[in-house]
Formats: C-alpha cells, structure tokens, sequence
C-alpha cells in the first residue's frame, strides 16, 4: 500500500506506463484466449469427424450401394454420382471460367465493362449456394420435367465458374507484360501470345484455381437438394435423378436409424478428407509456381 | 526476272493473306472471351429474372403483407415471410456477434504475438478451415453441439440470464437443444475462418514502416493495433466482416440441421425457428402447389436481396483499401 503509493507519488509517468502495460496485457491476454477459444471449437469438430468417421470407413463403404434402414451397404452409387457430377460440372465451368477470367486480364483490362464484371463475379463467388439451386430448379428442372443429374452438374458448374474466373485473372496479371511483347515481336497474333506464353507462365496458377474449384463443390449440399436430388439406387444416367454424398448424408444424418447415421459420417469423413487433399494440393502447386519463377 | 518477281508478290500475297487470316483469328478469339464474360454477368441476371419469376404467384397472391406476415401453413396455403426474414437475421446477429472478436482476436494474435516459426502453419490451418463444407458443421451441430447445449449450456442459462427480468425472455423456455440460438452459434463458428483469414490478409497490407514507427514511439503491441493497425485497415476489416455476414446470412447445411424448422417467432432465442435457406432446403422438394413453391422462391428472392447487398457493400469496402494501399 504505501509502497505503491510512493512509487506513483514519484514517478507519476511510471503510473501511466504501468496502466498502458496493464491494458495492453489484458488485451493480448484476450486476444490469445480469443484463438484458444476458436482454435478449440474447429480442432473439436474435425476430432468428432475423425471419431466417428473412421469408425464407419470399412470396404463395404467403397463397395456396396446406399442400403435401406437396417440393411448392410456402404456409398458406392454416392461416391460414384459425386465424382460424376463434380468432373461434369469442372469440365463445363472451366473453360468458361478461363475465357472469361482471360477477358478481364488481356482484353478488358481498364474498361468499365471488365469493373463491372469483376464486380458481379465477386458478387456470385460468396452468393449462397441454395440461390444457385433455386436457379438452375426454375431453368432446368420445371423444364425438362424432371430431377436429373444434368442439372446438379450445371448448378455446381455455376459455383465453379467464379472461381475460375477470379484464379485466371489473377495468375494472368502475373505474368510479365516483356513476355508477351517478346512474343508479340516474333510476329505471333495476340491469340497465340496469350494461349502459348501467357497461359503456359500461368498454367500453375490456373490449374490451382481448378483445383479450388473443384474443392468449393465437392462439398456443396444445397445447390444439389433440389436438381439432382437423390437416388437411393445405382444410376449412371445423367437424365435422372442421382445419388450423391452431400445429399446422402444430409438425409442419412438427419434419419432415426443407427446405421445410416453411421454412413452420413463415414461418408462425411471422406468428402472433408477429399477436400483438404485438394486443398493442400492446390497450395503445393501454387508454391511450386512462385519457387520456380 | 519475271519468275523472281512473280515468286515475291506471291509470297507478299501469301503473307497478306496470313496476316489476314491471324487478323481474323485474334477477333474471333477477343469476342470468345467477351462473349463470355457476359456469360458471367447472364448468369446473375438469369438468377434474378428467374427469382423474380418463379415467386410472382406468390407475390401476386400475398402482395406486399408477404413479408409482414408470420403465418406458414401449407394447408390453407397461406404464406408469410416473417419467420424466416427474422430467423435469418437473428442467427446471422448471434454469428457476428460470436465471430467478430474471436476472429479478431485470432488474426491479433497470428500478425502480432505469435512467434514466426507458428504464423504460416497457423495461417495456412486457418484457410484449410475455411475449406471445409458447412454440411460438416451441421452434421456435428446435430450430434455433438446441440446434445451438449441441451445438458449443459442451455439450463445454465435459464438459471442464470433467464431469471433476469427483461433479457430474460431471451432464454427462457425448455432446452430444446435445437434451436436459433445452438444455430448462431454454430455459424459464429463456421464464419470463424472466413473472417479471420481476411481480417490477417488486411492487418498485412499496413506498411512495416507505419507499424515500426508507432513501435518506435513507446506504443504497446495493443496500442499498435488499436491506434494505428485498425483505424489504417478499417474499410478492410469491415469489408471482411460483411462478407463473413453474406455467408452466415445465406448458408443452408449448418443451419438446417439445427435450427428445427418452426415457423414462428418466439421471443426466447432457445426456442426452434427457420431461417429462409433452412425452409427452402426442408420443404422445397416436398411443396405440394403452385403457391407454397412461389411462396418458397419468394423467400430465396429476398435472400438474394439482402446478401446482394452486404456482399456489394464489403466488395465496394474491400476495394477502397485496396486503391489506398495501391495495390
């Protein structure tokens, strides 16, 4: 007591220095138990994941179809639907993706009309994906009559077409304007300057915003509910109805019976292991690209 | 003589020609692109024309009092979007109010006091995270979460808060377990990431110069960041944050599982409620009429009207620090 009391008595500067101290540990105290606190929550999650879906990984799970309650089975006409329905969708939504993304970066660079679709892209790259869904329901589904896997690949296409988009325009922008006007000195049309030089400077960069891509709609549930719905059997025609994971395990999970709930998390477990493998894949590549140049 | 002549203006002619023909293929190439980048600006057109005209029925039938009201029932095909609408934002209000310190604390915490040896692994978790799909999230919020709210967090807070009488009302009522609250809280979670990795890119774009010199005056690592880190990055931050909010506002699987698809307000926060991506996604496959599947599309109408705002508004912020930091 009286000690402290000199002490601010005769250096009142070390009064304040020692408050800001005190409010700056305080803060950073609480800043760290913020991490702690959401660092605990998301380790939390992957670790019931991890849990409950290993128990549920079995060969049966890669080798059977979806069962009925109470029977034995495994994911296979799910997996299958997915892997189907993702290549489709990747395969539609790159190119446009490229081609758009190649506008923004080589022809459009200053224009207004290159803003205002750089804008929208933005826009739609975190639009909800149930919107996406609805779309695609009212365009394809209402008129071809029917639920078909045609249309969950256009929707996830819709999903992956923003991120393509966004990745290319990126990865053009870094390319080296002297490398195009080296090119553009041998005689080469703009056409080859860019699909020979600038994509090639960029190929690393673009094939990792597909990997992205793919990533973002491996995992999607939403956009899937209402346009390839579901198929409790094995289906390869994409005019139907398809099963497929993120659907499968939202109607598994949500189910009374044990072992359905069982396959939502094993089925779980694959599709979040999948992702951060693309993921991780995508990050390699990327680092591959700036290490090299 | 004449042959040598005759070979050079063939070979000017073949060279025009080529030239010609590249012309030709460049313009044929630039209008691909063109073309499809107004693809991109068709598709958000297409959205909303196609919103627009899948909800008319129902807008046509209910007018205006659609989103006034709160009545749901499929059986006398009355609709209103009351529930929904106040579902959503009170979620997305707990999320933010969850996720907004804790991510700030986060990206305090990875920019400032953690040591260099931890910052990229714990930079590169964090966008792995973010990576993960929200099914993920709802399917743990229905086993693990909403048990555990039910057992433990939801009675402390009936004992606690909800003897207080005011805010009370929030948290009064049985422990469901599912519910609005369990809901937002999980979103707060899920939004963690996406944040946080913003709330880090932006903290990075303040030159060392500007940090260093306010180190150099005596400041306090807080001080640092109250004083100088955040007022230089605000637009940024915020911008971040509304984007955290566009997710939260429009996410379906981790809500859906936990909400408990009620169509009422209740004034507890513990109570079951919908949110409009939770009602779209439980009853749109199963909407029997033409009325209930307007109503539904009316309802994802006004998420899209919403998210397109806060989403145009942390572009636009987004944007202007990005001009200030010349980039």
């Amino acid at each position: 007591m009286t000690m402290s009391n000199s002490a601010t008595l005769a250096t009142p500067i070390g009064g304040l220095y020692h408050r800001r101290r005190i409010a700056n540990k305080l803060a950073l105290t609480l800043a760290l138990g913020a991490a702690c606190f959401g660092l605990f929550w998301l380790v939390a999650i992957l670790w019931t994941l991890l849990y409950n879906g290993l128990s549920a990984i079995n060969l049966s799970l890669f080798t059977e179809n979806t069962p009925p309650p109470g029977g034995e089975g495994g994911l296979l006409n799910a997996i299958f639907g997915s892997v189907i329905m993702t290549t489709v969708a990747t395969l539609v939504g790159t190119p446009v993706g490229v081609m758009a993304g190649t506008y923004l970066a080589e022809f459009g660079r200053n224009t207004k009309l290159a803003e205002v679709v750089r804008f929208i892209n933005d826009v739609l790259l975190s639009a909800p994906s149930i919107m996406v869904g609805l779309f695609v329901y009212e365009v394809l589904v209402v008129r071809m009559g029917h639920f078909s896997a045609w249309a969950g690949a256009m929707a996830l296409a819709v999903l992956v077409i923003p991120v393509v988009v966004r990745t290319t325009e990126d990865m053009l922008k870094l390319v080296p304007n002297s490398l195009r006007e080296a090119a553009a000195a041998l005689g080469a049309p703009q056409w080859k300057v860019i699909t020979m030089v600038a994509y090639r400077a960029a190929r690393n960069g673009m094939i990792t915003g597909v990997l992205l891509a793919i990533a973002r709609i491996s995992g999607e549930t939403a956009p899937l509910l209402f346009t390839a719905l579901n198929n409790q059997f094995w289906s390869a025609d994409m005019n139907a109805p398809m099963a497929n994971l993120p659907v499968v395990i939202f109607q598994y999970a949500m189910s009374p019976y044990e072992d359905w709930r069982q396959l939502a998390w094993g089925g779980a477990l694959l599709i979040t292991v999948a992702i951060l493998l693309l993921n991780i894949g995508a990050r390699l590549l990327a680092g591959l690209g700036t290490t090299r140049k | 003589m004449t042959e040598i002549a005759l070979t050079l203006t063939d070979a000017h002619a073949s060279t025009a020609r080529r030239a010609r023909r590249q012309r030709l293929q460049d313009a044929a190439f630039r209008n691909a692109t063109l073309a499809f980048a107004l693809l991109v600006l068709l598709i958000l057109g297409g959205v909303t024309v196609s919103l627009i005209d899948g909800a008319l029925p129902a807008l046509r039938t209910f007018g205006f009092g659609f989103v006034a009201t709160e009545v749901w029932n499929p059986v006398t095909e009355q609709f209103g979007a009351l529930a929904p609408i106040y579902g959503t934002l009170v979620t997305s209000i707990i999320a933010m109010a969850v996720g907004i310190p804790v991510s700030f604390g986060i990206a305090l915490f990875i920019t400032e006091m953690c040591p260099a040896w931890l910052k990229r692994p714990l930079g590169v978790a964090i966008e792995l995270l973010a990576g993960i799909p929200s099914i993920i999230y709802g399917i743990w919020g229905l086993f693990v979460f909403a048990p555990f709210m039910q057992s433990t967090i939801q009675p402390f807070l009936i004992a606690t808060l909800g003897q207080i009488p005011g805010i009370g009302n929030l948290f009064m009522g049985p422990p469901y377990g599912i519910g609005i609250l369990t809901a937002g809280l999980i979103l707060g979670i899920m939004v963690l990431p996406f944040i946080t990795s913003i709330t880090r890119d932006v903290f990075e774009t303040v030159p060392p110069m500007v940090r260093e010199s306010a180190y150099g005056l005596g400041a306090t690592t807080w001080e640092v960041v109250w004083n100088v880190v955040l007022p230089y990055t605000r637009t940024g931050v915020v911008g971040g944050v509304m984007l955290g909010l566009g997710r939260a506002l429009g996410e379906t699987m981790a809500v859906t599982f936990v909400i408990g698809n009620a169509h009422r307000i209740s004034s507890s926060i513990m109570a079951p409620g919908t949110t409009i991506s939770a009602s779209i996604a439980n009853e749109f496959t199963e909407a029997v009429g033409d009325v209930y599947t307007a109503s539904l599309v009316a309802l994802g109408l006004i998420l899209f009207l919403i998210t397109f705002t806060v989403l145009s508004i942390a572009k636009l912020m987004l944007l202007r620090l990005q001009r200030k930091a010349g980039v």
